[in-house]
């Protein structure tokens, strides 16, 4: 036990580390969905209005949380996508040859990954001001432990993918093509209530939905009626963390048999 | 000689209880990539404390083969043992025994000499003062211990090399395996690198397994193994292979060497190869039949070189084919 929490440290460390020191993934990372929030938010908020909306909230508060699952979505296909070509020809395959389970290999990397989004998320959370969001510490403390679950389910659909994907471009392709749409359909770039039936169904079976829709709930703790929130919190907590346990394992499951032929 | 043998006077009980002769040992391995056979019924024994190479041309079944050992790829049929170990089995105790070089780096070029060398004790169990100790005699061991503090990435790729191997060494492996090790350092580079790799045998006790292209990589070996198109051609001390060469190797090029060939033959009642559009004879004695020939068909000679049995002569002899001729075909 004592073993495989030291090798899943190290591999936690690494990633922190070898993050910090390349300037340009932190400062991209959070430039990216800042960018689309103040361009995208500021441009609809005057003519878009959606049905469904709460009132009581404009627009740029109602697509602030949305904004902050998609930072945690480009940081999970970053951080996840170096495990294609590492455990090939890089870092990885010294891990590969030495005595430590797929599982514990998986587990470092998602909780590094985890970390990285989490600390990208932190800066997020400290500009809501900005945005007109008043974030009480109470409110901070339970969005972080939302955005924690968020963050590591999609690293563990990051590195599902990177551990079966035998190109770079491949997977960012496929990464694109599966997240965008998942996020795009889980009520955080617009209320669900407006729109068509197939449309709200697909949005129901969306795992990201119940994420998104707690993670509106921790941020606007205080004034819960104008959150955009449609189900209860306790139901959306356990369907996140249950997506995110899913995705973990599933990520063991395919790591422990990818070739590295 | 001594350590080529495959009964090893030195063996301990334990190996005797389990039957094993030494570091490693090998029964009909054989790998397929779909269709492709890549290894077939490949069949060695390594001696503990040998230096051992495997030659052979890319696509010959090198990498395969160490994929297999490295414990990287599951093996498909047949057996191997390493210290006694299954390396289907018995992975983990195999992986504690064995430190592996990659062809192409594993060392992350963000992280310092010492951190990568931190980060791969942690993942072998290896922490605290023991591991400070081993990484300070690691570095001393490769005269890297001014380059604790350097990142990776600002290396020169024959110290990142050295890294690599003091990193293979930190947590004491039985046995070293290698792929390719000096592939991409320039010669000098590749002197020293194989400089160290002698250095280490000596002062640090450990079988040393690897794979290589260049001849005289393989020359240092005590003995080598020679693969080709997936199988084991040959496996006997470099001196041995090259003294089953006929004697001395003469190469002829000329404007139709199949017809010289065949002028050859009548004249001389001599059989030769045709490798790669040059007439190849071997020959006791060769110097002689040199004169001769130049007196025969001076007229149709271009070219004629003479010298004793190299590794590639080996390999000639051995398959038909020209070892860099197949290189160029397989890259």
């Amino acid at each position: 036990m004592r073993e495989i929490f030291l090798q899943a440290a190290t591999l936690w460390q690494r990633e922190i580390v070898r993050f910090i020191r390349q300037p340009i993934r932190v400062m991209s990372a959070i430039a990216t969905p800042l960018v689309f929030w103040l361009l995208l938010g500021a441009g609809l908020q005057a003519s878009f209005k959606p049905s469904g909306m709460p009132a009581g909230i404009d627009y740029a508060q109602y697509f602030y949380p949305g904004v902050i699952v998609l930072m945690l979505l480009f940081t999970a296909i970053f951080a996840t996508a170096s495990t294609v070509d590492d455990r090939r020809q890089g870092f990885l395959q010294g891990v590969l040859v030495a005595p430590i389970s797929r599982a514990t290999i998986v587990l470092g990397q998602a909780l590094g990954c985890t970390t990285l989004a989490l600390m990208q998320g932190a800066i997020f959370l400290a500009m809501a001001p900005l945005a007109g969001i008043r974030l009480s510490l109470e409110a901070i403390a339970v969005s972080a432990a939302m955005m924690a679950v968020i963050a590591f389910a999609m690293t563990s659909i990051g590195l599902t993918m990177a551990w079966r994907t035998e190109s770079t471009q491949g997977f960012h392709a496929f990464m694109n093509m599966l997240l965008l749409p998942i996020w795009m359909l889980s009520g955080a770039v617009f209320p669900v209530a407006g729109a068509p039936a197939w449309f709200q169904w697909t949005t129901r079976l969306n795992p990201l939905t119940y994420a998104v829709d707690a993670l509106r709930r921790a941020l606007y703790l205080a004034e819960p009626a104008s959150s955009g929130a449609t189900m209860p919190m306790g139901s959306s907590v356990a369907i996140a963390i249950a997506f995110a346990a899913f995705a973990f394992i599933l990520a063991t499951r395919v790591a422990r048999n990818a070739s590295t032929i | 000689m001594s350590a080529s043998t495959i009964s090893n006077p030195s063996q301990t009980a334990d190996d005797a209880i389990r039957g094993e002769s030494g570091a490693l040992d090998v029964r009909a391995l054989g790998f397929r990539y779909g269709d492709r056979e890549a290894l077939s019924n490949v069949t060695f024994s390594i001696a503990l404390g040998e230096f051992f190479g495997f030659l052979g041309p890319n696509g010959g079944g090198k990498t395969t083969l160490f994929k297999l050992l490295s414990t990287l790829v599951p093996i498909q049929s047949g057996s191997a043992r390493m210290f006694g170990h299954d390396l289907a089995g018995e992975t983990g105790a195999v992986r504690r025994r064995l430190g592996v070089v990659f062809q192409h780096p594993s060392l992350d070029g963000k992280l310092t000499v010492g951190e990568n060398l931190t980060n791969h004790g942690h993942l072998y169990g290896i922490t605290g003062r023991r591991l400070r100790e081993r990484i300070a005699a690691m570095l001393d061991l490769l005269r890297l211990s001014a380059r604790e503090r350097d990142r990776v990435e600002t290396l020169s790729g024959g110290l990142q090399r050295r890294v690599e191997l003091a990193k293979a060494l930190l947590h004491e492996p039985e046995l070293l395996l290698l792929d390719e090790p000096s592939t991409g350092l320039d010669p000098a580079a590749r002197r020293e690198f194989s400089n160290y790799l002698e250095h280490l045998r000596e002062h640090a006790g450990v079988t040393v397994v690897l794979t290589t292209h260049y001849m005289e990589e393989a020359e240092r070996c005590d003995r080598i193994g020679i693969l080709h198109e997936g199988k084991l051609v040959a496996i006997a001390p470099p001196g041995e292979l090259k003294s089953e060469v006929g004697g001395d190797v003469i190469v002829i090029r000329a404007q139709a060497p199949e017809l010289l060939q065949r002028k050859i033959l009548q004249r001389f009642k001599l059989r030769s190869q045709l490798v790669d559009g040059a007439i190849r004879i071997e020959r006791i004695r060769g110097h002689e039949l040199v004169r001769d020939l130049i007196d025969a068909f001076g007229e149709e000679i271009e070219s004629v070189s003479f010298g004793k049995p190299t590794l590639e002569d080996v390999f000639v002899h051995l398959t038909g084919h020209q070892f860099f001729a197949e290189m160029a075909q397989t890259e």
